[in-house]
């Protein structure tokens, strides 16, 4: 029981980051190997953000300071989302009409040169991010039950925080002129082209989305785990892409319902078979959907393609 | 039908005697290089052979995503696997324990034993995930790549974990000592180099080769004109994997000792990053790509880190002092893997059919190459 609840905890991270994935996939049919780093480097400015801020620690600090973290949050959004968009400016517009390996592998190139970002800028050891949410168990504290099973404030504060931007998103894709501009690209950007959209915009716009999602993923995974590294991209992302596959690529629903599943499937994983196969069991899980059931578990409803 | 001797052999003239000049002369200095070294006192053999092993792996690199345009992103995988067959098989700390009671299986035989293993690992990653579509193959074959040292690492009771596998055995060629002399090495390696080149320099030539092409520039087209491509596809990956696994052998031996960490996602890249840099799908290109970028990474990189140390040294500096220049290389790598993609995605050194590929949409003019885009597109889904 305890699992599940670190499981969906941990699955509305994968979600958001799988957002990323799955929004790009849809677009331009390129898997963003750089995205997990770009979380990373997320998870990086919020603890630079709350350094600055003077909250670099939780030693002295009384209360949750609920304006630094907003601070946090933006910084990182904001960040992730302009990083997203250039990167694809510089390193993947050039060669959309490229054989389809070619961006790939500028996407690994990208993912490197992030990796390298992080470890000049933090250094290669893991740094301790503040825990500065309220500690407090819902289960225990409000229903007086003395279980293994926690919930606590953080794991409500990481859930109060993904579904809204989920929704956000939804919303997003669904509603507004933009949206709508997204899916006509995703669908045939030839004739989106034709229609008066402009196409560059849009594919930028979607950069931008998917960073965004990242960096408030960035903000919710350092206060939760309470550690980040600059190798943490290369797992967490793995990790996403194997969630928007689940769920079916370029699906957005397809996308966070994958998050979750997996997110359980990883903590089950580590209770029953122990931490150090967690991703041995991603992995495998990723190996098996794309030989038996490529298009993933919501693959065939294409009418929420983004 | 002439007969032909080598893959250069196909050129003819002028541009096939600058080719027999220039592989020969390659050729004559890879095997007078130990003399070189000593007279020029460049103490460069323990340098030399990692990258001449290298270069073997990106050969087999090649004929996977060169020839046949699969993508691989996990190679080290069968490198791995190449290592520690050679390990279990020879090594005093073996899970078997016919091994163990001091009958080890000949090295050389081991050799095999391992690209047979690694190929065998090969089709068995393959055969499942072949339908898939090219992006799709990098990400299994990179999950397949991290699995693997993941596995072994997990698995201390057969592998010895993180703390690594050591002594493993040696060649015996009698009257030559393997044990102390890194020269025998060299001479094994560019063996094994040249043969690899001219295995994969015949079989591209060949019936086999073509086929790689046709299903590498379109497999409906490829598959409609009779080509299998299951079994095309599966040939090319145990080959890749067979290369692999060989010199996982080799350079288990070598270095007396191996571990899981030297198999990570790290060594996948760096090959791939030499096939590219080269020249994907060209022989030439690609062990130039290797000496390339194997002499940056292990010669001109401690040179620079020299440099730097000497001027922090003689400023003062204790930042400069300290900065070790490869600690940067997976920057350079990554900055160099954008770069080529953008300005150069044919490679320094490209086979003249891939550079067509790739400068298609210029060549046909934008539309026309939409045209086809969309049809592709079509197709694929």
């Amino acid at each position: 029981m305890a699992a599940i609840v670190i499981g969906i905890t941990n699955g509305a991270f994968i979600a958001l980051i799988a957002l990323g994935y799955t929004l790009v996939y849809g677009i331009i049919e390129l898997i963003n190997f750089a995205h997990g780093d770009l979380f990373m480097l997320g998870t990086f400015v919020c603890l630079t953000t709350l350094t600055l801020l003077g909250f670099g620690t939780e030693v002295g600090v009384s209360g949750t300071p609920w304006w630094a973290l907003v601070i946090a949050i933006l910084a990182a959004m904001i960040f992730c989302g302009v990083l997203n968009m250039l990167a694809e400016r510089v390193a993947y517009r050039r060669l959309r009409r490229a054989p389809r390996l070619a961006p790939l592998i500028s996407a690994i190139g990208v993912s490197f040169i992030f990796v390298n970002i992080g470890l000049f800028w933090q250094g290669p050891t893991p740094r301790r991010f503040p825990d500065l949410l309220p500690q407090y168990d819902f289960v225990s504290q409000l229903f007086g039950l003395h279980t293994l099973v926690r919930f606590t404030f953080k794991d409500l504060f990481v859930l109060a925080l993904a579904i809204p931007l989920m929704l956000g998103l939804a919303w997003v894709i669904r509603s507004t002129r933009m949206g709508k501009a997204m899916r006509a690209v995703a669908q045939d950007s030839e004739m989106a082209l034709q229609m008066g959209i402009d196409v560059d915009r849009v594919i930028s716009f979607t950069f931008v989305l998917g960073g965004v999602l990242a960096g408030a993923a960035a903000l919710m995974y350092g206060l939760y785990n309470n550690n980040t590294v600059f190798t943490l991209g290369f797992a967490a992302g793995l990790k996403a892409f194997t969630a928007a596959v689940l769920g079916g690529i370029g699906n957005v629903t397809g996308a966070a319902l994958g998050g979750f599943v997996l997110g359980l499937l990883a903590s089950l994983t580590v209770t029953y078979a122990g931490g150090q196969w967690e991703n041995v069991g991603v992995f495998s899980l990723l190996v098996i959907i794309l030989v038996f059931k490529p298009t993933g578990l919501l693959g065939q409803a294409l009418g929420d393609r983004a | 039908m002439r007969p032909t001797l080598g893959w250069w052999y196909t050129a003819t003239g002028a541009a096939r005697e600058r080719r027999i000049w220039t592989t020969g002369g390659a050729i004559l200095l890879a095997l007078l290089f130990p003399l070189i070294n000593g007279w020029l006192g460049l103490g460069w053999e323990a340098k030399v052979i990692p990258i001449a092993l290298f270069i073997i792996l990106a050969l087999g690199l090649n004929v996977v995503v060169g020839f046949a345009g699969l993508l691989d992103l996990g190679y080290a995988a069968f490198f791995a696997i190449g290592a520690y067959t050679a390990a279990f098989l020879t090594s005093p700390v073996s899970p078997f324990a016919f091994v163990r009671e001091g009958h080890p299986v000949n090295f050389f035989l081991a050799m095999f034993i391992s690209a047979g293993v690694a190929a065998i690992f090969g089709v068995l990653l393959g055969a499942p995930t072949l339908r898939l579509r090219g992006d799709y193959l990098a990400i299994v074959t990179l999950g397949f790549g991290e699995i693997v040292p993941l596995v072994v690492k997990n698995t201390p009771e057969v592998t010895k974990g993180t703390q690594g596998m050591n002594p493993i055995g040696f060649p015996e060629v009698p009257g030559v000592l393997f044990a102390v002399d890194p020269i025998p090495w060299y001479y094994l390696i560019v063996a094994v180099l040249l043969l690899s080149v001219v295995i994969t320099g015949r079989l591209r030539a060949g019936r086999i080769g073509r086929a790689w092409a046709a299903m590498r520039e379109d497999e409906v087209a490829a598959a409609s004109m009779g080509i299998n491509l299951v079994t095309t596809k599966l040939f090319a990956f145990s080959l890749g994997a067979s290369f692999s696994g060989f010199a996982g052998s080799i350079w288990a031996s070598y270095l007396q000792v191996i571990a899981p960490e030297q198999f990570d996602f790290s060594v996948s890249i760096f090959v791939l990053c030499m096939i590219i840099l080269g020249g994907l799908g060209n022989i030439a290109g690609v062990i130039a790509g290797g000496v390339l970028l194997g002499g940056v990474d292990r010669i001109l990189f401690d040179w620079i880190s020299g440099i730097v140390h000497g001027i922090g040294a003689a400023i003062g500096n204790q930042d400069l002092e300290l900065t070790d220049v490869s600690r940067s290389r997976q920057l350079i790598f990554g900055i160099a893997l954008v770069f080529m993609m953008l300005v150069r995605p044919e490679g320094l050194f490209p086979s003249a059919r891939r550079r067509a590929e790739l400068h298609a949409a210029e060549e046909l003019g934008e539309v026309a190459a939409e045209q086809e885009r969309a049809v592709f597109v079509e197709v694929e889904n």
